[in-house]
C-alpha cells in the first residue's frame, strides 16, 4: 500500500504502519466472525425465547481493557521513537532554505542559487530543510521519504531526510492553500554526491548558451509562471501571456496601461502594485529569485506569444 | 434535601397496570392541526420532526455536493468544474455535513423525540427554549444559504487562518456568523437535555435505570455546553479578524495562525464526540432490544461515554502533529489520543457480549447496528494508525485521513442514526416501513460505502493529499472506483427516501411495541399521545430487563397523583390490576 | 393539565409539563447555572488568547496597561459590585412579596449598569482619539512595542463582549420591571428574578477578573 521507501527513516515508519495494519486486520476479523457467528448461532427461534441474565464478567472485562491498553502503549512508544528520529536532524545535515508561496516552492542553496519547484539533493547525506511561507500556510510533503511539515508565515519550521537512492520523488503541498493548491507540486532530484556538486556549480549558468527566447521559455516553466499564466490564451488564475505584450490592459482601478517592458518587469518584481481587472492580487514577488537578465529573457519570450 | 424531611417525602404509590391503547385515534400528529400550530408548537416530538425535515434537507444538499466532487474527480484534471468551484464545493460539503447534519442530527431529532419519552416526562424541561433552539438553527442555516448565494466560501470547513482571514474570497463572514448562531442552538439543546435528565425523571428512574441512550445524550450534552462556546468565540474572533483586522490570528498584523488552530480544534475535536457518542447510545438500545437480552456491562457502557467525553477534550492537538507544535506537546496529545481508544474498545466488546446467547432478530435496525460495529471498528483502528506519531507524519492531510473520518462519521454516526431512525420510526409515525426494501437498501449502502472509502485508504497511504482538484495519473483508477461507490450509495439513499415516504402514506399501522422492547418509550401508544403518557409512569424494572415477562412492563399510575420526583425516594407497591 | 392544589397560591405560572412549582423552579435554576458554565467557557476563549500572548510578550502587557485608566476602572468595579448587591436585594424583596422594593431595587441596578456603560464609553472615546484602535487600525505611537495593537485587540474584545453582556442584562431587568408592575411575581414565583440575578452576578464576576488582568499589571 505504501509508496517505495527512499529515505533512511522510511523503513521504521513502514514497519509500524504494517504492524498496526496487520494487528487491526486480525482483530477486525475476530470481531466480524463473532458478529456473524452470534447472529447465526443465537438467531431468534421463537417469540418466547428466554435469554440468560449476564450483566457483567469482571475477568473478561479486565482482559479486554488491558490487552488493548498494552497494544496501544506499544504503538505509542514505537510511534514516538520514530517521530523523535524524524525531528532530530543530524548536526552535519546539508541545509536548504525552502520558501512556500501561493502556489510554488522556492529552494535557496548555500551557493546563492535559487531553484523553483525543483529540489536538488545529494544521496546518502542528511539534508535539512528550513522552511517558511510568504503568505498562507502550506505543508511540504514528500511521500517517498515519509516526511511532512507545515510551512508557516510567521516562523521557521524544519524537516530533514537522508535519501537512499538516486532518482526523482514528487513533492506535494499538503495544506489547503487556495485555487491552485493541487498544482503546488515540485520534484525532488536525488543526485549522486558528485553530480550534486556539479549541479550546484553549473546550475546558475546552465542556460547561458541558449538564445533569450528559448531561455525565457525555460524560465517560465522552471519558475512555475505557467501554473497561473497560460501561453495559449486559456484563462487561469492570472492573465494569459498570449497577446499580452504591447496590448492595452485595464487595471482594477480603471486605469489603462500598455503592457510594455516596464509594466512586465514591475509585474514580476512588485506583482500587487497594479492588478489587471478581474483578477485577484495573489501573485508572489519574484524579486531576489530572478535577476535582470532572466527578466529580460522572459520579456523576450512573452513578446513572441502573439 | 434535608434528611429529616425524608420520611415525609416517601410516598406510597399505588401502581396500576395499563396497556397502551393500540392505534389511537388522537395522537400528537393530529391533535393540533394547521401549519401555524406546527410552527409554534412547543411539543418536543413535533420539534424533533421539524429537525428531521431540516437535517434531511441539508443531508441531501451536502450529499449532492459530495457526488459532484466525486464526479469531478473521475479525471485527473478538470472534468466539468474549475478549481475555484471545486474548492467551494468541498468546503460546503464539509461545513454543511458537519454543522448542519452530523452535529445536530442525533440529539435534535432522536434526542428530542425520545429523551422525554424515555424519562416518562411530558416534555423537555424548557419547551419554549427548545422551539427557540430550532429557530436559531434555522436562522444560522439561512445565513449559510445567504453566504452560498453571495460568493460562497472556499476555505475548507476548518477556516484556517491566514487563508480565511486575508487570502480567501467569497462571503466568509456570513458563513462563520451563521455557524456562530448555530452554536447557540446546540448549546441551548445541551442545557435543555441536561436539566431534563436531572429534573424530569419519572418516579423510579434512578441513575442506574437510565437507558443507555440517555447516558449517551447526557455525555453529548456536556460536550455541547463545554466545547461549543469556544467555537463561538473562535468564529467571533475570525469574523472580527475579517471585519476589523484585529490581528489575533493574522500574522500580517502580528498574530499567530497556529493559535487559531488550537482554538478551532479545541471545539472541533470534541465535536466529533458530539456526533458519535449519541450514536453509541442508540446502538446500545438496538442491540439489547433485538438480542432480547439484558445489556452486558451497563455501567461500563455508561461510564465509557463519559470517559470519552472527558478525554475527548484533551486530544485536540493530534490535528496539529505537523503544524509545528513542540515535540513534547505532540507526545502528550498522541498518548491521550490512544487513551480514547480504550473506552471505545470496551463498548465494542460489551455490545458483542450482549449478543452472546441472545435471541437475535435481524430486523433492519439491528442490521444497521451490526454494520455500525464493523465500519466503526475500521474507523477506530485507522484512528489508532493516525494517532501514532511517526505514521501520522506520513498520512496527515492525505486521503487516509479522509477515509478514516468518513468511516467514523458515515460508517459510525450515520449508520447509528439510520439504526435509530428505523428503530423509532414506528413510534414516531405509527407506521411500519417495508422490511424487505429496508434490508436491500442497507446492503446497497454498505457496499457503496466500502467501495467509496476503502480505495481512499490505499490512495492516502500512497501519498494522495486531500482537497486536490488535480491529481497525478496513478491515482485515477482508485478515484473512479470510489466515484462509482458514491453513486451506488446515492442510489441507496434515494431508495430509502422512497420506502420511507411510502411508509408514511401507505405503511401498515405499527403496534405500540413492534420490537418487544422493555424500554419506557415503547410502553405508550404509537404514534405517541400528545402528552406522551396517559398516566405518569412509575418505573420498577430497568429498560433492559428482558428476563422478566412483558406483562410487568405495562405500568402507570392514575393521573391525579402529582408532586413526585425521581430524586425523592418512593415506596412502590404494585397492585395487580389489569386494565384492558 | 395543572392540578388544583390545596396550597393557597397562584399557579398560573406552572407550565403543564412540570409536576409542581418546586420542580419548575429547580429546573430553571439548574438550567441557568449550566448556561453560566457555557458563558465562562465563552469568555474562557478570550482569556486563553490573553494568557498565550501574555506568556509570549510579558513586557507588552506592562507597557500597554499603563494606557488604561486605573481610576475609572476602579470606579466601575465598585459600580458593578454595588449593582450585584442591589440585584440580590431585589431577589430578597421578591421572596418577601415586597413588589415595590423589587421594582426600586431593579431600577437602581439598571441605573448602576448604565453608569458603568457611560464610564466605559468615555474610556473608549479617549482611546479612539489617541488612535488606540484594534489590530490593523492601530496608530498610537506612545507604546514602544510592535505588538501593542494585539494587546488592544484583546482589550477591546474582552471589554466589548463584557459590555454587550451588561447591555443584555439591562434589557432583562427592564423586562423584569414591566413584569413586576403587572404583579406577575410573588413569594411563590420569582424564578425570572432569581435567574436574572444569577446572570448579573456572573457579569459582575467576569469584570472582577477583567479589571486586574487588564488594568492592574505591575
Amino acid at each position: 500500500m505504501l509508496p517505495p521507501a527512499k529515505s533512511t527513516t522510511a523503513a521504521e515508519t513502514d514497519a509500524l504502519f504494517h504492524f498496526i495494519t496487520s494487528t487491526s486486520l486480525i482483530l477486525l476479523l475476530g470481531i466480524t466472525i463473532a458478529i456473524i457467528y452470534f447472529a447465526w448461532k443465537y438467531r431468534r427461534r421463537s417469540e418466547d425465547d428466554v435469554t440468560p441474565v449476564i450483566t457483567h464478567n469482571s475477568k473478561l472485562e479486565i482482559t479486554w481493557s488491558v490487552i488493548p491498553l498494552i497494544l496501544v502503549i506499544i504503538v505509542f512508544g514505537w510511534g514516538l521513537t520514530g517521530y523523535m528520529n524524524l525531528t532530530t536532524a543530524p548536526d552535519d545535515a546539508y541545509e536548504i532554505r525552502v520558501v512556500g508561496k501561493s502556489w510554488l516552492w522556492e529552494f535557496h542553496y548555500d551557493t546563492g542559487h535559487v531553484s523553483v519547484n525543483e529540489l536538488h539533493v545529494p544521496v546518502d547525506r542528511p539534508v535539512k530543510l528550513v522552511m517558511s511561507s510568504d503568505d498562507v500556510i502550506h505543508s511540504f510533503y514528500i511521500p517517498d521519504f515519509r516526511v511532512k511539515m507545515d510551512v508557516l508565515p510567521n516562523r521557521y519550521t524544519s524537516l530533514w531526510f537522508e535519501a537512499t537512492e538516486v532518482g526523482e520523488s514528487i513533492v506535494y503541498c499538503a495544506e489547503y492553500c487556495g485555487t491552485a493548491h493541487s498544482n503546488m507540486l515540485a520534484t525532488t532530484y536525488v543526485h549522486s554526491q558528485e553530480d550534486f556538486e556539479m549541479w550546484l556549480e553549473t546550475a546558475g549558468s546552465e542556460d547561458d548558451d541558449l538564445d533569450p527566447v528559448a531561455r525565457g521559455e525555460q524560465l517560465v516553466t522552471r519558475n512555475a509562471c505557467d501554473t497561473c499564466h497560460s501561453t495559449d490564451g486559456t484563462r487561469l488564475q492570472g492573465p494569459t501571456f498570449q497577446g499580452l505584450f504591447g496590448s492595452e490592459r485595464e487595471m482594477d482601478d480603471g486605469e489603462i496601461v500598455v503592457a510594455d517592458e516596464n509594466y512586465i518587469r514591475e509585474s514580476i518584481l512588485e506583482p500587487n502594485a497594479r492588478i489587471t481587472a478581474g483578477f485577484q492580487p495573489v501573485m508572489p514577488s519574484y524579486a531576489g529569485t530572478l535577476d535582470d537578465r532572466q527578466i529580460d529573457a522572459i520579456i523576450e519570450y512573452i513578446k513572441t506569444l502573439d | 434535601m434535608a434528611t429529616n424531611d425524608e420520611s415525609k417525602n416517601v410516598r406510597k404509590l399505588q401502581v396500576k397496570r395499563f396497556k397502551p391503547e393500540e392505534n389511537p385515534e388522537k395522537h400528537y400528529l393530529n391533535q393540533e392541526k394547521g401549519l401555524w400550530a406546527w410552527m409554534t408548537t412547543v411539543d418536543h416530538k413535533k420539534i424533533g420532526l421539524m429537525y428531521l425535515g431540516s437535517i434531511t434537507f441539508f443531508f441531501f444538499i451536502a450529499g449532492v455536493l459530495a457526488l459532484l466532487l466525486r464526479t469531478e474527480l473521475l479525471t485527473p484534471a478538470r472534468s466539468f468544474m474549475d478549481a475555484d468551484m471545486y474548492n467551494q464545493v468541498f468546503t460546503l460539503h464539509g461545513a454543511i455535513m458537519i454543522f448542519f447534519f452530523l452535529v445536530p442530527s442525533v440529539p435534535t431529532v432522536l434526542g428530542n423525540f425520545i429523551l422525554p419519552l424515555q424519562l416518562g416526562a411530558k416534555d423537555v424541561a424548557f419547551p419554549r427554549l427548545n422551539l427557540a433552539s430550532y429557530y436559531i438553527y434555522v436562522v444560522g442555516a439561512l445565513f449559510t444559504l445567504f453566504a452560498i448565494f453571495t460568493g460562497g466560501i472556499d476555505t475548507g470547513w476548518t477556516f484556517y487562518t491566514p487563508y480565511s482571514s486575508s487570502a480567501a474570497g467569497g462571503n466568509i463572514m456570513a458563513m462563520t456568523f451563521g455557524i456562530f448562531i448555530l452554536g447557540f442552538s446546540s448549546i441551548l439543546t445541551g442545557v435543555n437535555f441536561l436539566v431534563t435528565i436531572h429534573k424530569m425523571r419519572s418516579p423510579g428512574i434512578t441513575w442506574n435505570k437510565l437507558p443507555l441512550n440517555l447516558w449517551g445524550l447526557y455525555a453529548t450534552s456536556i460536550i455541547q455546553i463545554l466545547a461549543t462556546p469556544v467555537l463561538a468565540i473562535t468564529l467571533l474572533l475570525l469574523t472580527m479578524e475579517r471585519m476589523l483586522s484585529i490581528g489575533i490570528f493574522d500574522p500580517a498584523i502580528g498574530g499567530d495562525p497556529v493559535l487559531y488552530q488550537h482554538f478551532f480544534w479545541f471545539y472541533s475535536h470534541p465535536a466529533v464526540y458530539i456526533m458519535i457518542v449519541p450514536g453509541f447510545g442508540i446502538i446500545s438500545e438496538v442491540i439489547s432490544t433485538f438480542s432480547r437480552k439484558v445489556i452486558f456491562g451497563y455501567w461500563a457502557i455508561a461510564l465509557s461515554s463519559l470517559a470519552i467525553a472527558f478525554i475527548g477534550f484533551l486530544v485536540w492537538g493530534h490535528h496539529m502533529f505537523t503544524a509545528g507544535q513542540s515535540s513534547l506537546a505532540n507526545m502528550v496529545f498522541s498518548f491521550l489520543t490512544f487513551l480514547v481508544g480504550i473506552p471505545t474498545g470496551i463498548k465494542i466488546f460489551n455490545w458483542l457480549a450482549t449478543m452472546y446467547k441472545g435471541s437475535i432478530d435481524l430486523k433492519t435496525p439491528m442490521i444497521y447496528a451490526l454494520v455500525f460495529l464493523f465500519l466503526f471498528t475500521i474507523g477506530g483502528f485507522t484512528g489508532i494508525m493516525l494517532g501514532a506519531l511517526a505514521v501520522d507524519i506520513h498520512l496527515h492531510d492525505t486521503y487516509y485521513v479522509v477515509a478514516h473520518f468518513h468511516y467514523v462519521m458515515m460508517g459510525g454516526m450515520v449508520m447509528a442514526f439510520l439504526a435509530g431512525l428505523h428503530y423509532w420510526w414506528p413510534k414516531m409515525f405509527g407506521k411500519m416501513y417495508s422490511e424487505f426494501w429496508a434490508k436491500i437498501t442497507c446492503a446497497i449502502i454498505f457496499i457503496g460505502f466500502n467501495m467509496t472509502f476503502l480505495p481512499q485508504f490505499v490512495m492516502g497511504s500512497q501519498g494522495m493529499p486531500r482537497r486536490y482538484f488535480n491529481y497525478i495519473d496513478q491515482f485515477q483508477s482508485f478515484h473512479q472506483f470510489s466515484t462509482i461507490g458514491a453513486y451506488i450509495m446515492g442510489v441507496g439513499f434515494l431508495i430509502m427516501a422512497a420506502y420511507m415516504i411510502h411508509s408514511l402514506v401507505k405503511g401498515k399501522p405499527a403496534s405500540s411495541n413492534p420490537w418487544g422492547s422493555r424500554a419506557l418509550e415503547w410502553q405508550t401508544s404509537s404514534p405517541v399521545p400528545l402528552h406522551n403518557f396517559e398516566h405518569t409512569p412509575v418505573i420498577i424494572n430497568g429498560p433492559y430487563d428482558y428476563h422478566k415477562p412483558m406483562s410487568e412492563f405495562q405500568l402507570g399510575i392514575t393521573a391525579s397523583q402529582h408532586a413526585h420526583h425521581a430524586d425523592k425516594p418512593v415506596d412502590i407497591s404494585t397492585q395487580e390490576k389489569e386494565q384492558a | 393539565m395543572s392540578q388544583p392544589s390545596s396550597v393557597e397560591e397562584k399557579l398560573d405560572h406552572l407550565q403543564h409539563h412540570f409536576i409542581d412549582s418546586d420542580q419548575q423552579f429547580e429546573a430553571s435554576k439548574l438550567g441557568m447555572w449550566i448556561f453560566l458554565v457555557t458563558e465562562i467557557l465563552f469568555f474562557g476563549g478570550l482569556f486563553a488568547a490573553y494568557i498565550v500572548y501574555r506568556a509570549w510578550y510579558p513586557e507588552l502587557y506592562l507597557l500597554a496597561s499603563e494606557e488604561l485608566d486605573v481610576f475609572w476602572g476602579t470606579v466601575n468595579t465598585f459600580v458593578l459590585i454595588g449593582s450585584s448587591l442591589t440585584v440580590a436585594m431585589a431577589i430578597r424583596s421578591a421572596q418577601l412579596n415586597q413588589i415595590r422594593g423589587l421594582i426600586i431595587n431593579l431600577w437602581i441596578t439598571i441605573g448602576l449598569a448604565l453608569t458603568f456603560m457611560v464610564i466605559k464609553y468615555f474610556e473608549y472615546v479617549e482611546k479612539f482619539e489617541k488612535g488606540i484602535l484594534p489590530g490593523a487600525h492601530y496608530s498610537y505611537e506612545g507604546i514602544a512595542h510592535e505588538k501593542a495593537n494585539i494587546f488592544f485587540s484583546i482589550y477591546y474584545m474582552m471589554t466589548g463582549l463584557h459590555g454587550i453582556h451588561v447591555l443584555i442584562g439591562i434589557g432583562l431587568m427592564i423586562w423584569l420591571v414591566f413584569k413586576a408592575k403587572k404583579k406577575v411575581f410573588h413569594s411563590g414565583y420569582y424564578t425570572p428574578v432569581e435567574i436574572t440575578g444569577l446572570y448579573w452576578h456572573l457579569v459582575d464576576v467576569i469584570w472582577i477578573f477583567l479589571f486586574p488582568l487588564l488594568y492592574l499589571i505591575d
